[in-house]
């Protein structure tokens, strides 16, 4: 995207010492606007990849019947959609989001870590191609769900040590990214600027921040208890050894839980930038705001086993995780409702950054609700991975994360390329992106209270219409994200000039620099009062 | 103009999937005792414990919708009346501690309004003391196996196969497989052996796995209970109906997760008691001799069918099993060697791959199967015939 730098603003060269070009200024990137860069391109390509493994999927789901695919290759579609989803595609987005905006937004020069940051990049490519690769092995990649739950994960072939070892190095590069993220926000910003001053979105990387180095470590802890168990005799899950199966998803959802929060408080803190800036109101309840976000955080920590009542807890321990997951509602709800009251009574405008951000918070609290219905354990026996599970999670991740990464994306554009985007492309991109998403995922949650089991190759033949309806929509959906990319490439080579302010009503230190950010922004930090 | 294409384009996507809809609706039935075509909600209850999850389910949604309203309400007003375009300025307010605190308090309320008619359930739910019939119920890749351990039937045990034959399913294989399955309304939910339960009693079932987590679940009695190898877990139900009744395996297993049905099948008390008494006789007249010398024919042709019934998921028909995950058994060395190296792989099952234990398989089963193997397509070892005896011999 900044490649345009180097073309438009002539104040890219404003300084005294050059910057490498051509490819070493990407591989030996140190800037954080260029890190930031490719780490969008990355996690694009991701959701790229990502999606072509679901679109196949439901491919063969579009009727009963095996046709195109074999269900070992079916299930590694499943896997490998939920891995590169997760770590290769969402993940990175804010991580990428972060690098841009966080010096930006708090008056920094650049990130604390420069060339930390740049490995904490490249390791990802290398993480992604180990994923990729592992289709090729004998055996194929690995089929055990992305949860990778032993002893399922133990039976797999070479395909799960590839995803193992990649795995290990996206959580290497999110624990350093983490630490670059904490340093620059606690070191770095303007005088003036107290931590109570901090953007909402710099608020909840901070805490997110937090979040990943707690849990990451965990993860890594379970997945190579899991390669021991495969190839050096261990048995952490094998009873026959002394081990237990369970003690792995207690593990992994001790990681997972908190790992959903840090997919989903990133996208809570862009949602916050743009509402404000549309609503030309400040955001409601800037205090409440930090305070739910940190509750959130504070709680993801103690509901990981609402994962795992079907594997037969006891009656205290699922109404312990019933109600510390119900509570979860409260702080959430905060969030819902300080953004209507930002909006209420303010003077609104409805441009694409504002649509996602208003369609993220009509999608995400339709996920937030079904959330609900799961955390009530003696109903989630009856939904426990069911189709409704997979409804749920879309509609809180696609819809949540994604959704607000497009408001996001649309939103700080202009600052990024110096041009307006194309607002016909963007309303275009939005509607057809709602109108599929619901058409996708909303008849899943029909199939999962009729008893559907997620994961299926083959259904019965009662599942037939809806299956067809979401097989339908997904292609949709995933055909609108090239209206998406369009919009982008369009953006970066050219369209209307970008003022400095970009949107009337914006606010934040990062609207005070020009338009495109020149390479090196605040080497004199502003002073904020 | 923009809006006019998008309605354009959003009635062209809904007649799409509505005409899909009619097609297919049209060809196929209810399943009896599973799914109804294009069920909306939970599978209609035939125990209390289900019962009260439809109810507490229709308690969330009149909830969570009367929410919903207020919320969007709110905004959607908001986002029609405060616009720029009709001339609103906006407000100066941005915090309000009485409101914050009063939407903070109110949800908690809400929250533990529902939490409450939740606690009884789950203690109920868990409650799997005082059962009239206690049931084994152990996950293998892919099937499921029944003991009666406790109760009428006690001893009585067998295993539970999909038996949804594959040229309904294969498209691939079978060109007419779509037909074949229109025909079937209970396609993929069916098995040989069904669980077989008296009616309005208490039966308990103890979950277990032999190989990896599988997932017990029956819509119709509101109940899944997780299978983990290696422990024991317990779940309950009293059907008040009898009637066949369906679920499937909900934990993901490996290749044929989706072919691992279960069916239960409630009878009243007197059919239940004759099926108990045919069932002893059954398995008195199976009961097999071990050390009897069988003849290599007879053994083929019986191998042929237990072959078919546990092994050629994996290792398929033609024996030449998927590259790369399960290894062929037409040429291979194991199969053509001595007969000890094969009784020890199918009696204790290869750890860290899909290959399980196959032990719970009678001697003779299991010798006819290696003997078929030892003889069937391309194979022909030297020593071709197992006998039950040298099973029997291998398993002390």
């Amino acid at each position: 995207m900044s490649a345009v730098l180097d073309h438009h603003g002539d104040h890219a060269h404003d300084h005294a010492h050059d910057h490498p070009s051509g490819w070493r200024r990407w591989l030996f990137a140190t800037n954080h606007k260029d890190i930031g860069t490719m780490y969008l391109w990355f996690s694009f390509t991701m959701l790229i990849v990502g999606g072509i493994n679901a679109l196949l999927l439901r491919t063969e789901l579009f009727q009963p019947g095996l046709q195109i695919l074999q269900p070992e290759f079916f299930n590694q579609l499943t896997t490998m959609h939920g891995l590169i989803m997760v770590f290769g595609a969402i993940m990175p987005a804010f991580v990428g989001f972060a690098n841009w905006q966080i010096p930006l937004m708090i008056g920094a020069s650049d990130m604390a870590f420069a060339r930390m940051n740049n490995f904490s990049f490249w390791l990802l490519p290398v993480a992604a191609a180990l994923l990729v690769v592992s289709y090729l092995v004998p055996g194929g990649a690995t089929a055990a769900g992305w949860t990778l739950y032993a002893p399922l994960s133990v039976q797999m072939g070479p395909g799960m040590d590839l995803a193992i070892f990649a795995v290990h190095i996206m959580g290497a590069s999110s624990i350093m990214g983490s630490i670059n993220i904490i340093t620059t926000i606690l070191n770095m910003r303007a005088p003036g600027m107290t931590m109570m001053k901090m953007p909402m979105f710099v608020w909840t990387w901070l805490i997110t921040a937090y979040l990943l180095i707690a849990v990451m470590p965990v993860l890594a802890g379970a997945i190579t208890m899991v390669l021991t168990d495969r190839h050096f005799g261990t048995s952490f899950f094998n009873a026959a050894g002394g081990g237990d199966p369970v003690m792995y998803q207690h593990i992994f959802w001790f990681f997972g839980h908190p790992e959903v929060y840090i997919m989903i408080l990133p996208a809570f803190g862009i949602a916050s930038e743009v509402i404000p800036t549309f609503a030309r109101k400040r955001l409601f309840g800037y205090s409440s705001m930090v305070y739910a976000t940190a509750s959130i955080a504070i709680l993801s920590f103690i509901v990981w086993a609402h994962h795992m009542f079907t594997t037969g807890m006891p009656v205290t321990g699922q109404l312990f995780f019933m109600y510390a997951t119900m509570l979860i509602a409260v702080p959430t709800g905060v969030k819902i409702f300080n953004w209507t009251a930002t909006m209420w009574r303010g003077s609104m405008t409805f441009e694409t950054p504002m649509l996602f951000a208003i369609g993220f918070i009509f999608v995400f609290t339709i996920g937030g609700f079904t959330g609900i219905v799961l955390a009530v354990a003696p109903l989630d026996i009856q939904l426990h991975d069911t189709y409704y599970v997979v409804a749920h999670f879309h509609y809180v991740l696609v819809a949540g994360s994604l959704f607000a990464l497009f408001a996001g994306t649309y939103y700080w554009i202009p600052k990024w390329t110096g041009h307006m985007y194309d607002e016909r492309l963007g309303k275009w991109h939005f509607w057809m992106s709602m109108i599929t998403f619901n058409i996708t995922f909303f008849p899943m949650h029909f199939l999962g209270l009729a008893g559907m089991p997620r994961r299926y190759a083959d259904y019965p033949m009662q599942f037939a219409d809806f299956n067809a309806v979401v097989t339908i929509g997904a292609f949709g959906f995933g055909l609108s994200q090239l209206i998406f990319l369009w919009a982008v490439v369009k953006c970066i080579r050219g369209g209307a000039k970008a003022t400095d302010k970009v949107w009337e009503s914006a606010h934040g230190l990062e609207w005070t620099v020009p338009s495109p950010a020149p390479f090196h922004t605040f080497e004199t930090p502003p002073v904020v009062k | 103009m923009g809006r006019m294409n998008m309605k354009r384009m959003a009635d062209a996507l809904a007649v799409a999937s509505l005409g899909g809809w009619a097609t297919i609706a049209a060809a196929v039935s209810d399943m009896p005792g599973g799914p109804k075509v294009n069920q909306l909600n939970l599978t209609a209850p035939v125990t209390r414990i289900a019962e009260d999850q439809h109810w507490i389910h229709w308690f969330l949604i009149w909830v969570c919708l009367a929410i919903f309203f207020a919320v969007f309400g709110v905004m959607f007003y908001s986002v029609w009346k405060h616009r720029k375009s009709r001339g609103h300025a906006p407000a100066e307010f941005h915090e309000s501690t009485t409101v914050e605190i009063a939407w903070t308090v109110v949800p908690f309320l809400i929250v533990v309004g529902m939490a409450l008619p939740a606690t009884r359930m789950v203690v109920e739910q868990k409650d799997t003391s005082n059962a009239d019939v206690t049931v084994k119920a152990t996950g293998y890749q892919w099937k499921w196996g029944y003991d009666y351990v406790k109760g009428d039937g006690e001893g009585i045990s067998f295993l539970s196969t999909l038996s949804t034959p594959r040229d309904q399913i294969e498209d691939r294989n079978y060109p007419d497989a779509k037909a074949r399955r229109e025909q079937n309304p209970t396609y993929l939910m069916e098995v040989d052996n069904a669980l077989v339960v008296p009616v309005n009693r208490k039966i308990r079932v103890v979950v277990t796995a032999n190989d990896v987590i599988h997932s017990w679940m029956v819509p119709s009695f509101g109940v899944k209970q997780d299978a983990i190898p290696g422990f024991v877990r317990d779940t309950w139900f009293r059907a008040e109906k009898v009637g066949v009744f369906r679920g499937q395996c909900a934990e993901l297993c490996g290749k044929d997760h989706a072919f691992m049905p279960i069916v239960v099948d409630v009878r009243s008390e007197a059919d239940y008691r004759k099926w108990v008494d045919e069932k002893r006789k059954e398995m008195l007249a199976k009961a097999e001799d071990p050390t009897k010398e069988w003849q290599l024919a007879d053994l083929q042709a019986r191998g042929e069918k237990v072959y078919a019934a546990n092994c050629v998921a994996c290792h398929q028909a033609n024996g030449k099993g998927v590259s790369g995950a399960f290894p062929a058994l037409d040429g291979s060395k194991l199969v053509l060697g001595k007969q000890d190296g094969q009784i020890d792989i199918v009696l204790k099952g290869k750890p860290g791959t899909a290959m399980a234990s196959f032990k719970q398989l009678s001697d003779v089963e299991l010798a006819a199967v290696l003997t078929y193997t030892r003889n069937a397509w391309g194979n022909k070892a030297e020593d071709n015939i197992v006998q039950p005896a040298e099973v029997l011999a291998a398993r002390k």
